[in-house]
């Protein structure tokens, strides 16, 4: 280690970009295997799309575990949640759904969103108080209340609108795709992209541009010491909570969408995928949860279509492998 | 007490319905006739088995696995094939056992070492990762295990109901193959069960106690944690497998929705959790009530549906469907980590409702 002078710069933590180069390399080592650009360029349209989807629902789920120690095992029930109540909404207005103009379909598909995330994120509050408050720091109570809580919400949600399949299709404006010579893609699949870049921007921006965001960031390095210094993180981690819970819903709605179907059991097999999107990256890091979440779809969509077999246990091998070259995760963010 | 590694019941009320209950099953063939008694009562043999070995996972080391359906499931489905694939004799049956075991163990194995590699806290994650993973490959190589139709196979000869040892007209009863057939479930659970009582109560049971309370110290007083919890996982892993024998064996089938599938971990879950964690005993109260409860409260909630229904009210019907049954499961569920901790046996063993029997970490 080199001494330091007195009025030197103080060292800058080093960037670690390796994982960022991962997705990278992927999407480029894939070119001569799929050996078509246009069908390379469409995969990888679809998988960004995808891992901006997943990596919106499993934001909240990293966040909360970095900031508070809390593992939510019913994360996947703010999704499927999300999605049907974004059915209240569209169902009614289906006229205008299927309506020519783009403006008419945002003006429903807005507020069926927002309405989707309010939902969430007052369950979110609901959930925080009832499930978790009474159990924390520990962890064995955590997963058996929150996977309790999962079964409640799933079931009730069968309950309210019963067991089948409730179709949601695609605003007549958003769907068919942009041909740009001979790559197609999706219209849908573009404005997944903008809304999950733009949801990682503004988290990045709040997290790393923000007092509020510097209070979650210290939180998550030392919870002790922020509430040594007066803060009441416990107010802030409602906040975080609530707002995950939300970005989850938001998700679900997308997610239905890009599906155009809607099913409870949603919630169960978006848990798994979303639980190894924050695996990979590295609990409590959004960072890593973004590039796992973009390396996840990719492995989906480009194994899909090499060796479709392999699909199915794809996820499960990118994670071994992954853990095996970092075993916290691609950003290892907790100290825990 | 050597036969219960002198761990008792502790409790006369305890010990009291474990008699009660043990004395049932074991007579179920006489006193209670017909199909469905002998199915209730040979499920509530194999899951108080299964349910025990779990209990070893989470009541006695503290881990939370999601993967136990995955060993019962390969052990339902190695019987299954062996019998389908080589006819119905006892090499088929030998054959299924020789590759069901290593193989649950070894994936255990894997998943051990795996996540010892990685945080502890990425357990409970990645079992259930692997746990939904293997069920999707279950159900996609459908040439290997049937698909979503799963495998019905015929038993050997000896365990078949057409098969009468004593016919009736010597005791007043007919003791057939699929009597024999229990008596076998009956016999081999139970032993699992005592086995597992022999493995809890032996210093490498304490071992993972103390690894459960706190592992940092149990590391630091010199016991390897990670030999002693891949041990548990592979024990746990073993009974779990020999559980879905039993089970594939009874049933004569096994499928995806009988013994790999996500709600039957919530079922485990949930008699571990009511029965009483950190106890083998609880395991099988738990299994009793809830077996109990699925066969036949289930009809009281499909009567109670009916008549809310008749009456008009709104939501109530839907929410006493019988098929909402694990709505309130997990609403019990929720309200017994909540409130009781420990469980049926906690309570009975402590009516004072000392929390300090509840394990935290």
């Amino acid at each position: 280690m080199t001494e330091l002078a007195a009025n030197d710069p103080l060292p800058k933590p080093k960037r670690d970009v390796a994982p960022i180069l991962l997705p990278i390399a992927l999407a480029l080592l894939m070119i001569p295997l799929i050996g078509s650009t246009s069908s390379w360029l469409t995969l990888t349209a679809a998988s960004l799309a995808m891992g901006m989807m997943i990596f919106i629902m499993a934001s909240g789920l990293t966040l909360v575990f970095g900031l508070m120690d809390v593992l939510n095992f019913g994360h996947g029930a703010f999704i499927a949640v999300g999605a049907y109540v974004a059915t209240l909404v569209l169902a009614p207005f289906a006229a205008s759904i299927q309506a020519d103009s783009l403006w008419v379909n945002l003006a429903v598909l807005a507020p069926a969103a927002l309405l989707s995330m309010a939902v969430s994120g007052a369950l979110g509050l609901l959930v925080e108080r009832v499930l978790i408050l009474p159990v924390y720091g520990q962890h064995l109570k955590q997963i058996l209340m929150t996977t309790g809580g999962l079964i409640v919400a799933e079931q009730m949600l069968y309950a309210l609108w019963g067991p089948q399949i409730i179709p949601m299709p695609l605003p007549s404006s958003l769907r068919g795709s942009f041909i740009l010579g001979d790559v197609a893609i999706a219209k849908y699949r573009v404005l997944a992209m903008l809304i999950g870049l733009a949801i990682f921007i503004a988290i990045q921006l709040v997290l790393n541009r923000s007092k509020l965001g510097l209070l979650i960031r210290a939180g998550v390095e030392n919870r002790e010491m922020v509430e040594a210094l007066g803060y009441r993180i416990r107010r802030l981690f409602l906040g975080v909570f609530m707002t995950g819970s939300a970005l989850a819903g938001l998700g679900g709605v997308m997610w239905a969408l890009y599906r155009e179907q809607v099913h409870a059991s949603m919630s169960e097999d978006l848990t798994v995928l979303i639980f190894i999107v924050v695996i990979i990256g590295g609990l409590g890091s959004i960072g890593g949860c973004f590039i796992g979440a973009i390396l996840v779809a990719m492995v989906a969509n480009y194994g899909g279509f090499l060796l479709p077999k392999l699909a199915l246990v794809s996820n499960i091998l990118l994670m071994v492998a992954i853990l095996m070259w970092r075993p916290r995760g691609l950003y290892a963010v907790t100290s825990r | 007490m050597m036969i219960l590694s002198g761990d008792p019941p502790r409790s006369r009320v305890l010990t009291l319905v474990l008699v009660v209950i043990i004395l049932a099953l074991a007579a179920t063939p006489f006193l209670f006739p017909g199909a469905k008694a002998l199915n209730v009562a040979a499920k509530i043999c194999v899951f108080a088995a299964l349910v025990a070995s779990y209990d070893l996972l989470l009541g006695y080391t503290g881990s939370v696995s999601f993967a136990h359906t995955m060993f019962y499931g390969i052990g339902s489905y190695a019987i299954a094939i062996a019998l389908y694939g080589m006819g119905s004799n006892w090499a088929a049956v030998a054959t299924g056992i020789a590759v069901g075991l290593p193989l649950a163990a070894l994936l255990a194995l894997a998943i051990g070492l795996f996540s010892l590699r990685v945080a502890a806290i990425f357990f409970a994650m990645i079992t259930l990762a692997v746990a939904s993973a293997f069920q999707v490959l279950a159900s996609q190589l459908s040439w290997l295990t049937g698909g979503e139709d799963g495998r019905s196979f015929q038993l050997p000869e000896l365990l078949r109901p057409g098969t009468v040892l004593i016919s009736k007209n010597l005791f007043g009863f007919e003791v057939n193959g699929r009597i024999l057939t229990y008596y076998l479930v009956f016999t081999v659970s139970a032993l699992m069960i005592l086995a597992l009582l022999r493995v809890v109560n032996s210093p490498f049971g304490r071992v993972l106690q103390a690894i459960r309370e706190n592992r940092f110290r149990a590391e630091a007083l010199g016991f390897r944690t990670v030999f002693h919890l891949t041990y548990a996982n592979c024990l746990a892993a073993l009974v779990a497998a020999s559980a879905g024998i039993l089970n594939a064996l009874w049933l004569r089938y096994a499928g995806p929705d009988t013994s790999l599938s996500f709600s039957i971990m919530l079922d485990i879950l949930l008699m571990v959790v009511i029965g009483g964690m950190g106890t083998i005993y609880g395991a099988i109260i738990g299994a009793s009530i809830f077996i109990l409860a699925q066969n036949y409260l289930q009809s009281l909630m499909g009567a109670a549906s009916t008549a809310a229904s008749e009456a008009g009210l709104p939501l109530l019907p839907g929410l006493l469907h019988p098929d909402r049954w694990l709505l309130w499961l997990g609403l019990l569920f929720i309200a017994s980590v909540y409130f009781f901790p420990t469980g049926v046996v906690g309570r009975l063993r402590n009516p004072a409702g000392d929390k300090s029997g509840g394990s935290s970490h």
